[in-house]
């Protein structure tokens, strides 16, 4: 996993760094505009792709030779999103009872 | 008869090893990747630990919807956008300690994991100053929470139930409080990570323990990341 160390990874490090603080700013200054039901999107949309840059980059998700790992991060997304999507299909279809 | 085996196994053996290759490991990459995956299987739990809160907190957002907006706004943003610009910093310095460990640099490595302790501590102090807020204002849940004739944002003819804001700070104080426990359990691995460091444990074939304790802070700050919209910046618009 630790064998990317031939040339140096240190521009992508701090390209990273710059991206995580822009989104940041973004996602404050978004916040302020009224966009309807679409705010909580856009967060949401800023965040996931802040998160998706910290495995990536960070935590070396990206070029990780190791396949069980794959298997680990794929089986705990769908498990989260069976727990979401279960939750929602009784917790926000109630109205229509 | 055996002893000339055994004296030659022993010498075979011994050219292979590496003093930080395990014995029940074939190669020095085998080890790593065994120690790594475990780590993301740990935190697949972790991904699991928190949903529950995450859905909780969406169940309630949507049954709640203006009261999570007016409770939400009486939180202070910009010390929230300050700790997660405290927390992205704190993320750099981790790979950075980490690639000082794979060119043998022992300053940049030593230095960085002091600054992301330092980046750390920071975050708990803003976080500390929050809380503090919150307690004045008598936002904490409990015998003396108050949060009355407060307006819903974009109804301003209507308050907000101080029942449901209730239930927001409960959320806020738990999922924060969970998170904050998991930089002070951080902080401890990164004492530990520090003194190996500083006793010279660590070198380019062997930095596994600030990889793997590297993992876990990421982790922590991919948490904090949706937090921070999730809590400090829903209804935010005039």
């Amino acid at each position: 996993m630790s064998d990317h160390a031939k040339s140096s990874p240190l521009k992508s490090y701090f390209g990273v760094w710059i991206a995580l603080l822009v989104g940041t700013y973004l996602t404050y200054a978004v916040a302020k505009l009224d966009l309807g039901p679409y705010n909580a999107a856009v967060a949401l949309i800023i965040a996931t792709t802040k998160a998706l840059l910290v495995a990536l980059f960070f935590m070396h998700l990206k070029g990780a030779s190791e396949k069980l790992l794959k298997v680990v991060v794929i089986s705990t997304i769908f498990f989260l999103f069976i727990l979401v999507a279960l939750s929602m299909a009784d917790y926000a279809t109630r109205w229509y009872s | 008869m055996s002893d000339s085996q055994a004296t030659a196994q022993t010498s075979v053996h011994e050219d292979l090893h590496s003093p930080a290759l395990l014995h029940h490991f074939a190669t020095e990459e085998q080890q790593r990747n065994a120690s790594s995956f475990g780590m993301w299987i740990f935190l697949g739990t972790e991904v699991m630990f928190f949903g529950g809160l995450f859905v909780s907190y969406l169940i309630y957002r949507l049954w709640y919807f203006g009261d999570f907006g007016a409770a939400s706004k009486s939180i202070d943003a910009g010390l929230g956008a300050t700790n997660t610009a405290v927390l992205i910093c704190s993320s750099l310095t981790v790979v950075l300690a980490i690639w000082g460990a794979q060119i043998a640099n022992r300053k940049l490595m030593i230095g960085s994991l002091i600054l992301t302790m330092l980046f750390g501590l920071a975050f708990l102090g803003i976080k500390g100053k929050e809380y503090k807020d919150k307690f004045e204002e008598h936002h904490v849940p409990g015998a003396s929470f108050s949060f009355e004739k407060v307006p819903i944002p974009g109804h301003p003819d209507q308050y907000a139930n101080p029942r449901h804001a209730q239930i927001f700070f409960a959320l806020y104080f738990v999922m924060t409080g969970l998170h904050a426990l998991h930089m002070v359990v951080g902080l401890g691995i990164f004492t530990w990570l520090l003194i190996m460091a500083w006793k010279g444990r660590f070198t380019p074939e062997y930095h596994t323990p600030l990889e793997i304790g590297g993992l876990y802070w990421h982790f922590v700050d991919i948490i904090w990341i949706y937090l921070f919209p999730l809590l400090y910046l829903i209804d935010r618009h005039p």
